[in-house]
């Protein structure tokens, strides 16, 4: 089987997390910001994924399969917060929320 | 009895601390009971101790008892013990007794003062620091001593605190002193590091094995501690704190600044004499300085016209001769001096005070006058205190002692016909300036009406003092008057006797004339000037050098002048120029700088998630960043 060169998989990857970083930083909505760093964890799991294609471990895939627990756990976590978020302030905007300043 | 002999001090300390937490409460009997019974309990037990340590069968003639360990660090131990031998003793008796007719003076005499038990618990607290001095076994609680009754000095001379001039007068006499006792200290320091003990006794057994005569570590510890005798007891260069002194209640001058504490530096130098004689140009500054003092001071008493200045500065001066006599190695005609000028000293003081009363707190003399037929008792025993401190022949107790220290400064090996005719002309100055005083207060026509008399109290210390200014020297006479030399036989165990190389009863006879003579002389220079013809003192203080000369010695040669424009003036520039303390601007600086950061750096803190996160990815490109290309 041809495989796929650990390059490219490896510069999906970067790119993937590049993309959700920036959507991290210039999003204002905090559901596009969880969404975003769904994507870098994502990015990630593929960066294992394709290093242990690379050289044939199964480590790779196990760890893709803890980072998509963790995924979940903060998911639901993040949405908790999203949620509270919205009943106090009435609104999503991430930059509303900012009453902790020093 | 000896077993009691810490009680001696103890019983003053004790009589301070009920008067200190109590005092206030307690009526004026009460007080004056504590306050004088507490000095007369330890003076009955001075007297027994001294009657049994006499008449005890001892050889070596030394008792010492040692209650506990004070501190104990490696080799360090001193101990809280009380060491008496005949120079204690002597010391004990004259500081105990003195102090029981002043106490007994001062419960009369202060009685309308709002501050009475404030004034007796300071009185009782110097009692026993100046006991403790006295009877002290080491050299450290002999220090300890030295301060307590420094610390009492201060108190009491600005005892009537609400006259800031008082105050000033009293940090003045505490920063002067402290100059000697600073030297003092580091000469303490010194023995120890060099001898391994600081037990006096030791020290001077020790120094006399392991030093050479004349050995550098020999003059540098006898140089400090003279430093500090020197500041405790009003010689040059450091004598400009006792005139200032007399701002304390009459009754502090005599027991401090006349009778007791000034000359705790006598004592010291008489209990340390091993040191000093190991090294003989110690021992002569020593001699120098008080032949210089002595003068200097004589000269200042002539031309004050406060009647308790001319008592401060005549004190300066006799202590002047105690150090003569300590510096030609007459150790014991010191110690013999020290006893009967406390005596007379303490008594002329104390008459003074009678009549500052009764003149209601006039000092000046010549607003005086005429106070004989005024104040009869008074007057009686002031001039037998001035007789005595004049050294008048043969009646006077001043004249024994005043008369050993100028034998002995003309015959001993160390003395030199210099220091002899220095004392001469100080006893020449001593008489014209003490009737001087008598003259211009007891004599002349009375400018005031005076209707004070003195109460039984204060009567029976003039009376007693006087006894004991005539009486005392006859413990000591020269051999021209039979030689019974009963005090320095006393002292012999204590202190060696004097190295005599010249002179034989003829000489001594010839001196004791001159003396006399001298004396006398200076009663009628007294006489002549300032009462049968005061125009010739007047015109003659009129005068240009004569007035010059008159304003130079009322201001003590200038000393103050002097030391004001040397030390207080640079250091008071020093203080302003420093005021924001430059050792400080650099914590300040710290403390500034820290809140500038602070400032900057919640500044970022700005509630902003997204900034939070630019700042993570930042911070986590640039960790990786470094890990991967460095």
């Amino acid at each position: 089987m041809p495989a796929v060169p650990m390059e490219h998989g490896l510069f999906l990857a970067a790119l993937l997390f590049a993309l959700g970083l920036i959507g991290v930083l210039v999003r204002r909505n905090v559901i596009f910001i969880l969404m975003s760093i769904e994507i870098m964890l994502n990015a990630a799991g593929l960066a294992f994924v394709v290093a242990g294609s690379r050289w044939a471990q199964v480590d790779g895939q196990v760890m893709f399969v803890f980072i998509l627990a963790v995924a979940a756990a903060e998911v639901s976590v993040g949405l908790a917060l999203v949620l509270q978020l919205y009943r106090h302030l009435q609104t999503l905007d991430i930059d509303a929320a900012s009453k902790m300043r020093g | 009895m000896l077993e009691w002999l810490w009680l001696i001090p103890a019983l003053p300390f004790a009589g301070y601390v009920v008067l200190a937490l109590a005092g206030a409460r307690l009526s004026r009997t009460i007080v004056a009971s504590v306050g004088v019974g507490s000095v007369g309990l330890s003076t009955a037990l001075a007297l027994a101790t001294g009657f049994s340590f006499i008449t005890s069968p001892q050889s070596n003639h030394v008792y010492s008892q040692t209650l506990w360990t004070w501190i104990s660090v490696g080799n360090f131990t001193p101990t809280i013990a009380f060491y008496l031998d005949p120079l204690s003793l002597v010391m004990t008796l004259v500081v105990t007794f003195v102090s029981f007719f002043i106490h007994l003076y001062s419960s009369e005499f202060m009685i309308g003062d709002e501050g009475y038990s404030r004034f007796f618990a300071y009185m009782n607290l110097f009692v026993g620091s100046m006991l403790t001095l006295v009877l002290a076994d080491n050299l450290l609680l002999l220090y300890l001593g030295w301060e307590g009754v420094g610390l009492c000095s201060y108190l009491l001379i600005g005892f009537w605190y609400q006259d800031p001039s008082n105050g000033r007068a009293a940090r003045k006499a505490f920063i002067v002193t402290r100059v000697g006792d600073t030297a003092f200290a580091i000469g303490l320091f010194l023995l120890f590091t060099h001898l391994g003990t600081l037990q006096i006794q030791e020290v001077m057994q020790r120094a006399a094995q392991q030093w050479p005569m004349s050995s550098p570590l020999a003059v540098a510890a006898a140089a400090l501690l003279l430093g500090g005798a020197v500041g405790k007891s009003a010689q040059l260069p450091l004598q400009t704190w006792l005139p200032d002194a007399m701002a304390g209640p009459t009754p502090v001058s005599a027991l401090i600044h006349a009778a007791t504490m000034v000359t705790a530096g006598v004592y010291l130098i008489a209990r340390t004499h091993v040191l000093f004689s190991l090294a003989p140009a110690v021992q002569l500054t020593v001699a120098g300085i008080g032949a210089a003092t002595l003068l200097l001071a004589g000269f200042s008493a002539l031309s004050q016209r406060d009647i308790k200045r001319v008592l401060a500065y005549s004190t300066i001066s006799q202590i002047g001769y105690m150090f003569l006599a300590l510096g030609v190695g007459a150790w014991s005609a010191a110690i013999f001096h020290l006893m009967t000028h406390a005596f007379f000293k303490a008594l002329l003081f104390l008459a003074a005070g009678v009549v500052i009363l009764a003149m209601h707190e006039e000092h000046d003399m010549l607003k005086m006058g005429g106070l004989r037929r005024r104040l009869p008792l008074t007057f009686w025993t002031f001039l037998i205190g001035a007789a005595s401190l004049s050294a008048l022949p043969l009646v006077t107790a001043g004249f024994y002692s005043k008369d050993l220290i100028l034998w002995s400064a003309w015959s001993s090996s160390s003395g030199s016909t210099w220091l002899w005719v220095a004392g001469l002309v100080g006893a020449l100055l001593t008489s014209v300036y003490t009737f001087r005083m008598v003259f211009l207060t007891f004599f002349g026509e009375a400018k005031h009406d005076v209707t004070y008399r003195p109460g039984n109290r204060m009567r029976l210390t003039l009376i007693v003092l006087a006894t004991l200014s005539l009486i005392a020297g006859l413990v000591e006479l020269p051999h021209t008057l039979g030689g019974r030399a009963y005090f320095s036989e006393f002292m012999a165990s204590a202190l060696p006797a004097l190295d005599y190389v010249r002179g034989d009863t003829r000489a001594e006879l010839i001196l004791q004339i001159v003396a006399g003579a001298v004396s006398v002389a200076g009663i009628y220079l007294a006489y002549l000037f300032f009462l049968r013809r005061r125009a010739i003192a007047e015109s003659l203080a009129r005068s240009s050098v004569g007035a010059a000369l008159d304003r130079f010695w009322f201001a003590g040669w200038g000393f103050d002048w002097l030391y004001k424009k040397l030390f207080v003036g640079p250091y008071v520039w020093l203080a302003r120029v420093n005021k924001d303390d430059f050792i400080d601007s650099i914590y300040d600086g710290i403390a500034k700088l820290n809140e500038v950061l602070y400032r900057a750096l919640s500044v970022t803190e700005s509630g902003k998630v997204r900034w939070y996160m630019t700042g993570i990815a930042f911070g986590a490109i640039v960790a990786i960043a470094i890990a991967v290309f460095l």
